[in-house]
Order: structure tokens, then C-alpha cells, then sequence
């Protein structure tokens, strides 16, 4: 029996047309076109999407966690990067 | 329960001469019974796959031929006109009363096994199919057109492991050789016209299965060449299932699966 496992993918579907993938799981698949079907019956049997990508889960690389105190909290305080200050004159819509 | 999308409110009533509507109604059974009794033995998978993917993909299988087989159990009731539902057809027939293809009874044996089953049973549904949804009976049209793209996200799926399985490992071509000497001489009966299905084809009622044979063939024939595999030469043949003349193992499937609909009558969820 072979004990090798299959690559781990990572899955992101697009709910509907004009929307970005979101990531919604990971799943196991010998390849590309196996993930893609996989994908398929794992995550989109109940109307979820309209669109599959799946990449090999190897391929993203990620922040650490251990650095996420100076990845992140200097934004904490930087309330003038929030473009709020402005006064939206009544005339425009949407924003 | 999925909604019922083919019920007879929601279609015309059929209207087939005397003679005619009982062989029709014989007709449609043949197909309920062929789609309830494979996605049972598809169900028998869940909880059992080798991969959870695979489990869940023959799950999705199973419920798509369900649902196809109560669309054709309801129409059946309706042509039969006797006060028989979709249950009692599904639940209270015996086993020579059923008129399924002895392939799609086949236990399910390893993934293997029942990978190529499917196989050989998608190649046909999806052309079958197709000519029931350019066919007369609106009924089965419609059904068909639904069921059409099931069928073929089933012939992709059954049609890639033959190839990873037959062009994969040493194990994966010896296992999907020994379920070839096992389910080959099943599939003929497929394409084999009973006398039921030569007097509808006379009656213009059904396609000539002699184009569905040649297309399956050549499907068939494509797909064992990317597998690497020969197709079998063999052309010994075991028919029956279609006249009710079935394996033993018919009747232990039956057993479970009506089980419960025989020993509490009317039973409901």
C-alpha cells in the first residue's frame, strides 16, 4: 500500500460573476485537473460559485506570525492613512 | 426531500394509445430501476472512499441518479395510472420485477471496480440521454435535459481515473485489468435492444441503439487508448437484467434497500 499522501491545494471560488475568489478550503489532489474536479464536489455542491482556482498549497508563502507585531501594529496608530478627514461635498453619491 | 421539478402538474399528461402506454410505462421503469440501483451501489461508498474527494464525489454521483430515478419513478407512476406512487414502484417490486441492466448491479468490489462500472455505464447514459432529449415523449425530454449535464460531469469524472488508473501505477492497470475481466461482458447488454425496445424503436418511440452503440464504442475506444489499455476482444456477453433475469446480488441490494419501506408499511421521514 503506498502511504504517500497527495499534495495539499488550496481552493478559492468565485460566488458569482463581478466578484473576487474567495479562499474557502484545501483539499488533497495528485495534480492541477484532479484538484480542480475535487474542488468541484467538495465545495461547490450547493451553488456555491461559478469559478474554481485551486493552487498548490507549496506555492503560498505567508507572513510569519512570530512577526506580526511589527508587521502590523504600526498601522494601529495611523489614522491619517483612512482618507476620513475629507469633507464629501453633498453632490457626490457612492462614496 | 429535493423538490419534485417533473411532477405531473407541471407537465402534460401523457397521451399514448392503449397498446402503446404500457410499453412505455416498462420503459421509463427500466430506466428508474437502472438509476435508483447504481446510485445505491455509489451510496454504499459513502463513509468508505479511499480519499475523502472521492468519497464525496461518489456521493454527488449517487444523488444525481436518485434524483434522475425519481423523476423517472414519478412519470412511470403517472403512466401507469393505477394508484401507485414513486415509492411503491421503488420500494414494493421484487427482484425479477426489476428491469435494470445487469452491469449496474455489480457490487462495488475495489475503487477500481467501481470506477470502470460507472465508466462503462456513463458512456451510455450521457448518449442515451441525449437522444431521449431530442426524442417524442416531452416527459423524458425534459428529464433528460436536466439529467444530461449530470451525465456528463459523470463521464469526465469516470473517464479520468480509467486513464490515471489504467496509465498509473503497476497496482492501478492490474487492478483495473482484473475489474475488465470481471464487468466487460456486462456492458453489451447496454446497447442491446430487448423486444420492449425494438417495438419502441419500431413505433419511433426510441433511438436506433445501434448509433449509440457505435458512439459508445468509439468513446470508449478513445479512452482505454489514453488509459494504455487494449480493449478487450472478448465478445462473450451476459444479458438478462433487462428481462428481470438478475444476478444473485440483486437481491441482497433489494434487501437493504427496501428494508425499511417492508418492515414498517408507509413508513415517512
Amino acid at each position: 500500500m503506498n502511504q504517500q499522501e497527495w499534495p495539499l491545494w488550496e481552493v478559492f471560488i468565485r460566488s458569482k460573476q463581478g466578484l473576487d475568489h474567495k479562499h474557502v478550503g484545501s483539499l488533497h489532489a495528485a495534480d492541477a485537473a484532479m484538484a480542480v474536479q475535487n474542488a468541484r464536489d467538495v465545495y461547490t455542491r450547493r451553488l456555491e460559485g461559478v469559478s474554481i482556482w485551486v493552487v498548490e498549497s507549496k506555492h503560498i508563502h505567508a507572513s510569519n506570525p512570530d512577526e506580526a507585531a511589527e508587521f502590523f501594529d504600526p498601522a494601529a496608530d495611523k489614522v491619517y492613512r483612512h482618507p476620513t478627514f475629507y469633507d464629501v461635498p453633498d453632490s457626490i453619491k457612492h462614496m | 426531500m429535493a423538490p419534485q421539478d417533473f411532477s405531473p402538474a407541471q407537465m402534460a399528461a401523457p397521451s399514448y394509445p392503449a397498446d402503446v402506454q404500457p410499453l412505455v410505462f416498462q420503459y421509463v421503469l427500466q430506466l428508474a430501476d437502472t438509476s435508483l440501483i447504481l446510485a445505491h451501489r455509489l451510496s454504499e461508498w459513502c463513509g468508505h472512499g479511499p480519499v475523502l474527494e472521492q468519497d464525496l464525489a461518489m456521493a454527488n454521483i449517487a444523488l444525481d441518479l436518485l434524483g434522475e430515478a425519481r423523476s423517472y419513478y414519478q412519470y412511470a407512476a403517472e403512466l401507469e395510472g393505477r394508484g401507485r406512487t414513486e415509492d411503491d414502484l421503488a420500494y414494493l417490486r421484487s427482484a425479477v420485477e426489476y428491469r435494470n441492466p445487469l452491469l449496474v448491479e455489480q457490487p462495488n468490489g475495489d475503487f477500481a471496480h467501481t470506477v470502470l462500472r460507472q465508466f462503462l455505464f456513463d458512456v451510455f447514459h450521457y448518449e442515451l440521454l441525449i437522444e431521449l432529449k431530442a426524442g417524442p415523449d416531452a416527459h423524458l425530454a425534459a428529464i433528460a435535459e436536466k439529467s444530461l449535464k449530470e451525465a456528463a460531469y459523470h463521464r469526465k469524472w469516470s473517464a479520468e481515473w480509467i486513464i490515471r488508473l489504467g496509465d498509473g501505477t503497476a497496482e492501478s492497470r492490474q487492478r483495473l485489468e482484473k475489474a475488465m475481466r470481471t464487468l466487460w461482458r456486462y456492458a453489451a447488454e447496454l446497447t442491446t435492444p430487448t423486444p420492449l425496445e425494438q417495438r419502441l424503436h419500431a413505433a419511433n418511440l426510441l433511438p436506433d441503439y445501434a448509433d449509440i452503440q457505435a458512439k459508445v464504442a468509439a468513446y470508449v475506444a478513445h479512452v482505454l487508448a489514453e488509459a494504455t489499455l487494449p480493449v478487450p476482444t472478448d465478445a462473450f456477453a451476459q444479458p438478462g437484467g433487462k428481462a428481470g433475469r438478475h444476478s444473485e446480488h440483486l437481491g441482497y441490494l433489494l434487501a437493504e434497500l427496501q428494508y425499511m419501506q417492508r418492515t414498517y408499511p408507509n413508513l415517512t421521514w
